[in-house]
């Protein structure tokens, strides 16, 4: 039963003709409706500096013909709304003469529970534990000064409704607890970030003062980056540690593997199927099927169960992410990644979970073949520009390698590589594959999207530190 | 059709007197209706177009010291009135923070609005679809043009209401036409893409199709076949687009946001020399038509003109209610950031600044967010053209640059070379001593 039309003139019968309406002449299509509540509690300076809930439905209608999208989307769901944006869609496809494509995947997979986190758990119990966490952080030590934290909750409803009736849902839940320190000494500041999150309730991660470990490892990171020294500049060999650097994967060759820049050309992967990409034993995945995390989806916002899609296999360069869209326009089969990031936004093929898989080398050997590089253990953001193919990332927590052992912590440094060469000058692969915290969104086109990365501990021949250290 | 003032007032003072009836103190509430239409193409023919339509209201509300807030995009009655009942319930379990208050009255925006923020003009997707794609013919009319990311017209039309228990309530149309173009170089194996865009409040005043595709296509084929230089430290020529980034990220020092929490390399600097002293920042609400210009801020406080730095020094800091009280200073407009926040010009043309050392690099883009506000350090992926004796010799991809900003703001040198593209706007810049990370 939808729960859509229950306040509105508008039914389920008439919404599915109105669409049929606007779609039979097209090649694709669908109504996208959307009702989410979310909220976000932000602990800053000592205080619960806001507490916001946020309640949002609305419907995206779009029209498909060719490589045409036509798209409207209100947050007005009535039957007057939707006619006027069927109206609008019309006039953008002119005599369309499509036939509609109506083959969709079915699927009954699951990999995150039907769950509530914004109303499981009571406002005033949030505030507690966020309470508890700046407590807990300030009195780690003296060189605290200052602590944010934050509760992020969401659940997200989702139907679609495709021309001839199918109705497509999905129930989504998504949590994320955030903790930043910054710590002071002998004049100097830094800042440690770190934070966790999935599809899941936040009891999860907060059961047996689990929480603690979020609040060690931010002042953890602070307290190393207030030893660390200005980093080198230049190239040299860089070792990447397991888990959240995959970022590394997810913009060097995730983005430029998206097929929407593969049709239209203007990725450097585009014409590299079946060719060399990557070092022998680097083998990439993006899957939306692991359980809880954070990129997964039972079906995307097309309506496409997700699955474990094989990007690179042995350094091959085997698939691309599709949409529906890209799909149908490059003779392939969706693979699940049609994402946007709400009703107000376009569909567009993204990354799910991003992963490299296992090889055989330890991270003890990566170091100990170095003689000058850095170790990079974490990082915060990071960038491509598709077309040059250059990638960046800045490190979080880093490294300097001397001789085969680990140094001084440096500076936080900004890495640039250029995606095409950088996995081949993979030196080794690690057997300690870990996934991040749950922690990462990906923007893309002013959109964004919840995500997951992973890998094994990396060993790169030679990438560009941006240091200030000749 | 945008909604009236008188439609989006009656949802406001909905919200206020059903917050006081349910307990509040007091309240805050947006009302803002925005509808949007743009039409994207690519290869010089249609690829797609969007129509949307929003209409969202905000509130907070008060009790005692007590706050919490709320969104929705649903405006029946019935679901206003759940969302008032939430808010205030939120409200009272979130614990007293003496700092919570709506802005002093006595700071209300009171006035004129006279800035010609909203222009009427309504094109039709067709006449959209052709402005853009003449900018894109124009573009593919150069040689090594071979293919685009896209490019698309968009306008957007707004009106809000903005009202608080105080009486104040007050609200004003904008509207903002952007053009862009985004295309694909190649030659020699070499693969690049660049873009132009124009953004204004008029659509009169936007650049022509002309001048966008001609500037993207010479911006994208003057990156073919770039090189990778030697690390080095050197003087780096910021574009303009790019020197607005080191603007920003001044601003964000310098809120009282960051200054009450001391996350902020700029701490305990005001009245002190930040910059050397041909220096000037100035941030100005009320430019007519200029794309950052507002009558008043999110809280409805009134924008004073500011001169952030004179002479180098810091002179003022950017204050909302809230972090203002922490700091002691009363709010001067700035909750919803600066406005149009610009360097003076500097005493140099461009040309004498590129003939000021035998060899610059003229950085036309950055990638990744690498700028530290805390420590103020700096470091970021570029690329460029190398100048050698004043002249643009060879583009230059995957190298770094980084520096800290406690030293690269006292070596700014500046052009005389200002225009109001954005609404930070910097004159093309010049740094010495900054660290490029190359081979």
């Amino acid at each position: 039963m939808s729960s859509f039309f229950k306040n509105t003139e508008l039914d389920l019968n008439k919404a599915e003709k109105i669409v049929s309406e606007t779609l039979n002449k097209c090649d694709d299509g669908e109504l996208y409706l959307e009702d989410t509540k979310s909220e976000s509690i932000v602990l800053d300076d000592n205080k619960i500096k806001s507490s916001n809930y946020t309640k949002e439905s609305g419907y995206g209608f779009r029209a498909i013909n060719g490589d045409v999208v036509a798209y409207s989307h209100s947050n007005e769901i009535s039957e007057k709304s939707l006619r006027n944006s069927s109206k609008n869609l019309k006039s953008t496809l002119k005599n369309s003469e499509g036939i509609y494509n109506s083959e969709i995947k079915k699927t009954n997979q699951k990999f995150y529970n039907d769950l509530d986190p914004v109303d499981e758990k009571n406002l005033a119990d949030k505030i507690k534990i966020l309470n508890e966490i700046n407590e807990y952080s300030r009195s780690i030590s003296g060189s605290v000064k200052q602590v944010t934290a934050n509760f992020l909750g969401e659940r997200k409803n989702i139907e679609i409704l495709r021309c001839g009736g199918e109705l497509l849902k999905d129930t989504r839940p998504l949590v994320r607890i955030n903790v930043s320190v910054m710590v002071e000494k002998n004049g100097r500041k830094e800042t440690g970030v770190y934070g966790v999150g999935g599809r899941q309730s936040y009891d999860e991660f907060l059961k047996n003062d689990d929480w603690k470990k979020i609040c060690d490892e931010a002042y953890r990171i602070a307290t190393t980056n207030l030893e660390s020294k200005a980093s080198p500049a230049g190239e040299m060999k860089v070792v990447l540690g397991p888990g959240w650097p995959a970022i590394l994967i997810h913009e060097a060759v995730g983005h430029g593997l998206e097929g929407d820049f593969n049709r239209k050309k203007t990725s450097v992967f585009h014409d590299l199927v079946g060719k060399k990409v990557a070092s022998d034993g680097v083998t990439i995945i993006d899957d939306g099927t692991i359980d809880k995390r954070r990129g997964s989806l039972n079906i995307d916002d097309e309506g496409t169960p997700t699955e474990k899609t094989v990007l690179i296999e042995n350094g091959i360069l085997k698939n691309f992410m599709q949409d529906r869209l890209n799909a149908r326009l490059m003779n392939t089969k969706s693979t699940g990644n049609g994402r946007r990031e709400s009703y107000k936004h376009i569909v567009m093929p993204r990354m799910r979970n991003t992963i490299m898989l296992n090889g055989n080398n330890t991270q003890d050997e990566m170091i100990k073949s170095v003689d000058k590089g850095i170790f990079a253990v974490s990082f915060g953001g990071g960038q491509v520009d598709i077309t040059s193919g250059k990638f960046v990332f800045s490190c979080t927590e880093a490294y300097e390698i001397i001789n085969g052992k680990i140094g001084s912590p440096i500076k936080g440094a900004t890495l640039i590589g250029d995606g095409p060469s950088s996995l081949k000058e993979v030196l080794m692969v690690g057997n300690d594959m870990m996934l991040d915290p749950g922690i990462g969104t990906c923007g893309k086109a002013g959109q964004g999207v919840p995500v997951g990365v992973g890998q094994p501990s990396l060993l790169i021949d030679k990438m560009t530190v941006g240091g200030t250290q000749i | 059709m945008i909604k009236e003032d008188r439609f989006l007032e009656k949802i406001a003072d909905f919200c206020i007197s059903k917050s006081k009836d349910l307990g509040s103190t007091s309240s805050n509430v947006l009302v803002m209706n925005t509808i949007s239409e743009n039409v994207n193409i690519r290869n010089k023919k249609l690829d797609g177009s969007e129509r949307s339509e929003n209409l969202g209201v905000t509130l907070t509300t008060y009790i005692g010291k007590k706050k919490a807030s709320i969104s929705s995009t649903n405006l029946s009655e019935n679901n206003l009135i759940e969302l008032v009942t939430k808010c205030i319930d939120s409200t009272k379990v979130t614990p007293e923070d003496e700092y919570n208050s709506l802005p002093d009255q006595e700071l209300h925006f009171k006035g004129e609005k006279n800035l010609e923020l909203y222009d009427n003009t309504h094109l039709s997707n067709d006449e959209k679809i052709n402005f853009i794609k003449e900018a894109e013919e124009v573009a593919f009319s150069h040689d090594k043009i071979v293919n685009t990311n896209g490019s698309g017209f968009s306008e957007t039309k707004s009106n809000f209401i903005l009202a608080n228990s105080n009486g104040f309530s007050d609200g004003y149309k904008t509207s903002q036409f952007t053009a862009y173009c985004e295309v694909v170089s190649k030659s020699n194996g070499s693969m690049e893409r660049d873009y132009e865009y124009s953004s204004k409040r008029h659509y009169k005043d936007l650049l022509t199709p002309k001048q966008i595709g001609d500037s993207a296509a010479k911006l994208a084929i003057s990156k073919l076949n770039p090189k990778k230089i030697e690390s080095n430290k050197m003087g780096i020529v910021f574009d303009k687009r790019i020197a607005q980034n080191l603007l920003s990220t001044f601003a964000s020092a310098i809120s009282s946001n960051t200054i009450s929490k001391g996350t902020t390399f700029l701490k305990d600097c005001l009245n002190k020399k930040v910059f050397n002293d041909r220096i000037n920042i100035i941030d100005k609400a009320n430019i007519k038509k200029a794309n950052g210009s507002r009558y008043f801020d999110s809280e409805g406080v009134r924008i004073e003109d500011l001169q952030l730095v004179k002479n180098g020094i810091l002179s003022d800091y950017l204050v909302e209610t809230y972090s203002g009280k922490k700091i002691n200073r009363k709010s001067n407009g700035r909750s919803s950031g600066t406005t149009n926040l610009y360097f003076e010009n500097g005493d140099q043309s461009f040309d004498q600044l590129i003939n000021s050392e035998k060899k610059l690099l003229y950085i036309k883009e950055t990638i990744g967010r690498g700028a530290n506000i805390i420590t103020g350090d700096y470091s970021v992926g570029a690329s460029g053209i190398m100048i050698e004796n004043g002249k643009f010799t060879f583009p230059v991809s995957e190298i770094t640059i980084a520096g800290n900003f406690n030293e690269m703001f006292k070596n700014i040198i500046l052009a005389d070379d200002l225009e109001f593209k954005y609404s930070t706007s910097s004159p093309t810049m010049l740094v010495n001593g900054i660290t490029v990370g190359g081979k």
